[in-house]
Order: C-alpha cells, then structure tokens, then sequence
C-alpha cells in the first residue's frame, strides 16, 4: 500500500510557502482525484482552499502509486493522504501547547489557523508546522476529523477550462520547441520498405526533420501545420510490405474454450486447477459478446520530450509516470536518473490508451534532434487505429432455476488480455509493450501477457456474482493470438461480465413471473445492496407509453461502489435507441465530494451508453477501418437522457472508488430495457439499429 | 482558395486586428494556437467531426480545424479567449462553473462557444433546440447532462 513505501508526512504533505502542498502518484484524468485530495486535507486541518494545493505529479518527487487505474486512487491515495493530515494535525496542536501553553482542549483550527479559545492567540498554520521534524511518520490509527465547515471546492481547474486557460499537454509551448507527427503504417504487420527520394527532398527542403529507425517514422519542424502536411506527403511516399495483410478472422468464433488457457475462478480468483465439468442441463443458456472497442479520447495522445545529451525530460499524460519511466529507460539502455516524467492532463483516458506510446516516440525523436522540445501530437486516425483497445469478449452463462431463484450459475469469460500496460517484467516486458518498439529495425516481438491471477483482475472482474446463488462454476478463458494489441479500458472485464449475468438475471426474473427489482432482492444478503434496490424501486415514476425499463445491480469487484440502475428507453421506427431516463442510485461508502461522485457515476452511464449502443472497432485486411468519429461513432448530445441520481452516504464506511461502478450495470440495464420495449433480446455490443433489425427478422 | 496572397492576411479576433504570417492554407485552428499562440480553441479531430476547435465567426460557430485561414480574410472572429466580452458569454461561462459542466475539460471550449451561439440565437430554447445544436459537439466523459443543465441555468437567469 502507499503507505507501505512512503510511511513520512512529508512524503504526503508539505509546506511551501505560506500553501501546504499535497504529494500524490495518482493523476487527475478528469476523475477528479485532486479535488478530492484536496478536500481531505481541507476538513482534516479546517483549511481554506487558498491555504492547500497539489504538487506537480513528477518522478523522483512525487510517491511512486503505480498506474492511477482500477478506480483506487480513493483508497490508495486518498488514505494515505487522510493519515498524513491527521497526524499533521495531532502534532500541530501538541505543538500549539507546548509552544504557548493552555490544554489540548483550549485550542481550535479554523480557516488555517490554530487559534485558542477566549484569547485573540492565533497562529497560522503553516507556520507551525515549518518546524514540525522532516521525519514525522504518518499514524495511521489516528482517528479522522471530517465534515468540518469547510466549502465543497468547485472541481479544481473549471474555472480555467470554460476561460479557455486550462493548459493541457497539447497546449505546452516551450522557447524553440518543434512540433512532430508519426507517419504510420498501414497496419501492426507492415514493414517500411522506401519512401520516394522525391518526397524526402520535398519535406527537408522546407527545412524539416525526417526521423526513421526500421519502420518508424516521424517527422519534426517549428510549425505545427508545416509538419502536418509534410506527415501526409511522406505517408503516400511511404512503400509498405504489407506481408499477409491483417487476418479478417472472426474474433468471436476464436472465443471458444479450444482456443484458451481455462482456470477456474474461486471467490474473485483464479485457480490452477481442472475446470469442473459443465452445467447439464440447464434452464437458461446464453452468450453475450462485446467487440474490440476503444478509449476515443477527444484528444489524441500526445507527449513532449527534449534529450540534453545527458537527460531526458519528458511531458505525458500516461496514467503511470513510474512505469513508463522504467519501460523507456530498458528501451533506451539508460539509467532510471537521466530520465524525468512529468504528468501534465491530457482528455479524459478511460484507461490504457495511446498516452504511454506516444511519450515513447517522442523520446524517440526527441534523441534523435537533441537540445530541441518535440511536441509529438498523434492524429485522430493514429488515436483510432493505433491504441490499445479494450479486447473483444464472450461470456457464456448457464443456469438452473427452481422456486423462482436461480440455483446454479456457471459463467464462462473468454477474451485476450487486459493487461497491455508497459509495466516492468521479465523479457523486457515494459519495452515490449511500447509500440514503436514493434517497429524498429530490430523490431520486438509483440507482447504475450501471462494470465492475470489476481482477484477481480483482468477478464474476470465481476466474472464472481454478487447474488447468494447455491452453486456457482466461473471459468477465466484466455485466448491469445488475436488480431489486436489490447490493453485495460474502464471496468476491463467488468462490462461483459456484468452484461452477461444482470441479462441473465432479467431472463430468469421474467421466466420466473417476478419483478426484476424483487427477483434480485431475494438473492441478495447484503443488506446495502438491498437498501439499494429498495431506494431505486421507491425514485422510479411508473414508465410511459410505450417505453422499455431494463433494471439492474451490480457492485465493483463486488467490493467497491454498489450500483442500482434503471433505463427508460424508446426504440425509433427506424430501430434506433432513445434513452429517456436514468434513475441510479449508488452507496460508494463514506462521501467525499458528492458532485463528484455523481460526476462520475453519470459519466460512466454515458459512456457506457455509447459502448452499448454505438461502439465497435472494424477492420479489413488492410488495417482498421474505423479510424474516424464516422467510422468510429459514439454517443453525442442528441441521446442524453434525463438524469435522477441518488447517492446513499454510508459515513462509518471507508470511501470506495466509483469511477468504474456504472458502466457494467448502464449496458445490462440499456438491453434489458430493450428487451422489455421490443421483446428482442439481444446479446452483442452495439445494439444499433441494424442489430435490433436483425434481431427483430430472426425471430 | 489555393491562390497564394502576396498580401499578408488580416484577421479580426477578439476585437484586436492581426496580420497572419502563416501560409493561406494553413487551417485557422493552427493560426490561433500556433502563430498566435492562443491556446484556448483545442485541435481534437482535424477532420470537422468533434467540436472542439470551434469559434464564432460574425456570431455563428464554424470549425477552426479544417477551413483555411484565407477563407477568413477580413472576418470578426469570436475565439473562447473573447467569448466573455459578451454578456451571453459570461452567463454561459457562469452556468458551466456552477453545474461543473466538464470532466477533463477538453470539449469546453467548443461547447461554451456553441452554447454562446445557441442563447445569442434564441434566448431561451428548448431541450431539443440546446440538443441539436451541441450534436457537433462529442464529450467523451460523459458530461452531457450537466452541460444541458448549465445551458439551461444560463437561459434562465
């Protein structure tokens, strides 16, 4: 745990100037860590905003927490942070009397000071806690001051964002930086063979740089435009040996047990062991699919790099400074010291995207031009084609029901991995996982991930229902080889997994003649959950004419947020989805920033919504096929439903993350309400209008 | 289009006059951020199909990203730098801060831009009216509903 490593204060906490500044490894990628770090330490120590800030995220300086991922930085982070401010302020107060007297119970903190009761002695804080010991260790068993009068801080940096001052990683602009785009190749398989000599002339006759190692290739010059133009005239001077051209397979049909590395999962948890023979016989049997979809971040990555001859600085929005710093120091045979890596905001992530590679590939070019900032911007089509997506996925679920409850459950996921991120590991397995290192003249091979054995890891995240279901048989399925580099999205395996069972759960629900809420209520033991399903059937309005209500629950990693959900939907002539309403309510344990948390619970509907109704990744044998918003389309302004969001505050509970607790339960709910609209039950992502058109003429 | 101006180009931005080094085809996104170093209208797509590079051109919202700048010879151009100098703008501005109508803030500005445009037009449109008109407009983290709320609370006060 963070703690673990950084068990000082000052690890966490520290005072510059008249500020106390807040260290973190995690990273704000629109989540809105920061403001909640902030408030912790605002109700801690009764402090203005004015009074507290956060330190730039930067290796050598900030707390090494890995990858901000997996909706953890609450309680990793946020914990840590917690202590360090509560021992901060035991050892204020115990100072405040030994330094002027009177009982721990004369003084008071307000507004940043420590004042004392009756008297007009009141010093600020900061000042005290300058000549605190530099070694303080944090006391975790302290107890928590919260809910002191402290404001709710608006979300940190939208003032800047609406003003347009809000500087992203894309908007740095260092004194004779150059901008550089990548010319890509057609696909992950194609080598450069030669670029037309008339096309390089052309590019460095304007006096702009060419950059290529085997088959990658960038180009770099003062303007931004200038670069753009010479990317695309080297792009169709480019010759590529397309070998045998990308494999049109069908991803789904590979999903099968033949194909796949099988464990079977206990209690969240992967075990080497025979898988238990199938259900015989069951009642209900079905499969759910998800294809390759993609994080789509509004920006494409991007990342800024200069080489001194002796450092390396760089600028990303990788989710994991520390990780990538490791990973690129293997690829570059330099020692960790020579390289800095500063997070500066990005768009909103969603997970493992380009980020990580782009930072790599500006390090790149940034060796190869020395002394010069290269701000490497991907394009849209770089973003699209090139990330690591999420990997498509299968769940089968089979299950027996007696007396209006399920009473066996086996649920089978298969996917390749969710596990792309460039962590250290054995047979360089942090420079394997960079792109550009697929492309160098002495190319690596791509990356073959070992199964992820962790609890709620990877593919089978939430794979382990939540219901008290007598006999449960899970089953992790990986299959490697497929046509796409994958990596962690959202939820990872989450989203199908939660799709497949609370499917399930409306299948059997309707089957057994029972309301879904009561149907799920009664295979439930968790009495927070049921507090949840009991709110949510109290805030839902009868339905109107003609509309679909899909229903359903689920809690992340079955340890984190719990999340009821309800959709109200149409279905269009022309068999397209309007989503009319969403009433959610979720128990994320003790709150912190409240409009934050809802923040994210309806980011993550709408974004599942978009996963549901709109996403999937295409390819040819020439490459992917969805390389634009056209291609590629998703969720816009036109299909907002109306929001009714309730939040149940457990205060004695711990806070749990609820980045990721929406999502699996919004695309569950978005298909039960199809079904409940249409009768059609569909079974793979996206449900468009040509897939219900589909389903509608099977039957 | 295409011809080579001898002349420098003049443009109107924010109410201040710039002449423009950048060649004529230089698309108008990369003159604000690059030449003029104003960095508030944001590059996403590159291809006219996101939203975020857009600006008011004479009050109406146009993509920056792909239009060249010559096309823009002469015109007033309104970029999110500027948009406060209007009273609508600001209101706008306003709503977003209160409703926390962004995540990562990346399709800020071309939303507080597009919803300028919206109330300018029509000083209180309804739903479908705010929806249509910010379907350009991709937001990746989901921020749709506090958007349409803050545009609301700008029309309302």
């Amino acid at each position: 745990m963070s703690l673990d490593a950084y068990p000082k204060v000052s690890d966490w906490i520290t005072v510059e100037d008249s500020q106390f500044l807040v260290h973190t490894g995690k990273v704000d990628i629109g989540q809105r860590i920061s403001t909640a770090l902030l408030r912790i330490v605002q109700e801690e120590l009764a402090l203005p905003l004015s009074f507290v800030d956060i330190a730039p995220v930067r290796t050598g300086t900030a707390p090494d927490e890995g990858i901000t991922s997996g909706s953890n930085s609450i309680e990793q982070s946020g914990r840590a942070v917690a202590s360090a401010a509560a021992t901060l302020r035991k050892h204020l107060m115990d100072a405040a009397v030994a330094q002027h007297g009177g009982m721990l119970a004369d003084w008071s903190l307000l507004d940043g000071y420590i004042q004392r009761g009756g008297t007009n002695l009141r010093i600020a804080l900061t000042e005290i806690a300058r000549d605190l010991p530099p070694d303080l260790r944090v006391d975790p068993s302290l107890p928590r001051h919260i809910g002191s009068s402290a404001p709710t801080a608006a979300m940190r940096g939208i003032a800047e964002m609406v003003e347009g001052r809000f500087t992203f990683l894309h908007d740095l602009d260092l004194p004779g930086m150059w901008h550089a785009r990548r010319v890509s190749p057609p696909h992950a398989r194609a080598k450069l063979r030669e670029i037309e000599q008339t096309a390089i002339e052309r590019v460095t006759a304007k006096r702009l740089r060419i950059v290529r190692d085997g088959s990658f290739l960038a180009v770099a010059g003062p303007r931004e435009w200038d670069v753009v133009k010479a990317a695309t005239t080297l792009g169709l001077a480019c010759s590529w040996d397309v070998g045998d051209g990308f494999p049109e397979t069908d991803v789904f049909a590979q999903l099968v047990p033949e194909n796949a590395q099988r464990f079977p999962v206990i209690k969240g948890t992967p075990q080497k062991a025979p898988v238990p023979d199938p259900v015989p016989a069951p009642d209900l049997s079905a499969r759910f699919e998800r294809p390759y979809q993609m994080h789509g971040a509004l920006a494409p990555s991007a990342a800024l790099a200069e080489w001194t001859g002796d450092r390396l600085i760089l600028k990303s929005h990788s989710q994991g400074i520390y990780p990538l710093r490791q990973a690129i120091a293997d690829s570059l045979d330099l020692p960790l010291e020579q390289i800095e890596i500063t997070h500066v905001p990005g768009s909103g992530c969603y997970g493992h995207n380009g980020a990580d590679d782009a930072a790599y590939e500006a390090a790149l070019i940034a060796v190869a031009l020395p002394d010069t900032p290269i701000l490497l911007k991907w394009t849209r089509e770089d973003e699209h084609a090139w990330e690591p997506y999420a990997p498509a996925m299968a769940v089968q679920v089979d299950a027996t029901l007696s007396d209006g409850r399920i009473t066996t459950l086996s649920a089978e996921a298969f996917s390749d991995t969710h596990r792309g991120r460039p962590r250290p590991g054995p047979n360089r397995a942090g420079p394997a996982k960079l792109l550009a290192n697929r492309f160098h003249e002495y190319a690596m091979d791509p990356y073959v991930a070992p199964p992820n054995m962790g609890t709620h890891g990877g593919m089978h995240r939430n794979l382990d229902p939540i219901y008290d279901f007598p006999e449960t048989r899970l089953v992790k399925n990986l299959v490697q080889g497929l046509p796409h580099r994958t990596s962690a999205m959202r939820c990872l395996g989450a989203v199908a997994n939660i799709f497949a069972l609370e499917s399930l759960m409306d299948e059997a629900a309707d089957s057994a003649g029972v309301e879904p809420i009561t149907f799920r209520r009664r295979q439930l033991s968790d009495t927070r959950a049921i507090a949840v399903l009991d709110e949510l059937e109290r805030r839902l309005p009868s339905p109107g004419e003609g509309v679909g209500r899909g229903i359903a629950y689920a809690q992340y990693k079955n340890a984190m947020t719990r999340v009821g959900i309800a959709v109200d939907l149409t279905v269009t002539d022309a068999a397209a989805v309007v989503l009319e309403r969403v009433t959610l309510v979720a128990d994320a344990g003790r709150v912190i920033d409240p409009d934050g948390l809802t923040a994210q619970l309806e980011g993550g509907v709408m974004q599942a919504a978009s996963w549901a109704l709109y996403e999937e990744v295409t390819w040819d044998r020439d490459g992917i096929t969805s390389r634009d918003w056209d291609s590629y389309p998703v969720i816009r302004f036109d299909n907002v439903p109306a929001f009714d969001i309730t939040l149940l505050d457990a205060p004695q509970s711990p806070s749990v993350g609820a980045g990721e607790a929406s999502p699996g339960p919004t695309v569950a709910a978005i298909a039960n309400a199809i079904f409940h609209c249409t009768g059609l039950r569909l079974r793979r992502m996206p449900f468009t209008p040509d897939a219900l058109t589909r389903a509608a003429l099977a039957t | 289009m295409g011809a080579r101006h001898a002349l420098s180009l003049r443009l109107t931005i924010n109410g201040t006059r710039h002449d423009i080094t950048s060649d004529p085809d230089t698309p108008l996104v990369y003159v604000l951020r690059d030449e003029l170093k104003m960095k508030g209208t944001k590059l996403g797509c590159g291809l006219e199909q996101c939203g975020a590079c857009a600006v008011l051109v004479d009050g109406k919202v146009v993509l920056s990203c792909v239009t060249p700048v010559e096309v823009f010879d002469g015109q007033a151009i309104t970029t999110i730098e500027g948009i406060a100098d209007t009273e609508v703008g600001q209101r706008v501005q306003q709503a977003f801060v209160k409703e926390t109508a962004a995540q990562c803030g990346y399709c800020t500005s071309g939303l507080v831009i597009a919803a300028t445009a919206l109330l300018s037009e029509d000083a209180a449109p309804d739903e479908e009216t705010t929806k249509t008109a910010l379907t350009p407009h991709l937001c990746r983290c989901g921020s749709h509903p506090r958007v349409l709320k803050a545009i609301k609370e700008a029309a309302s006060t």
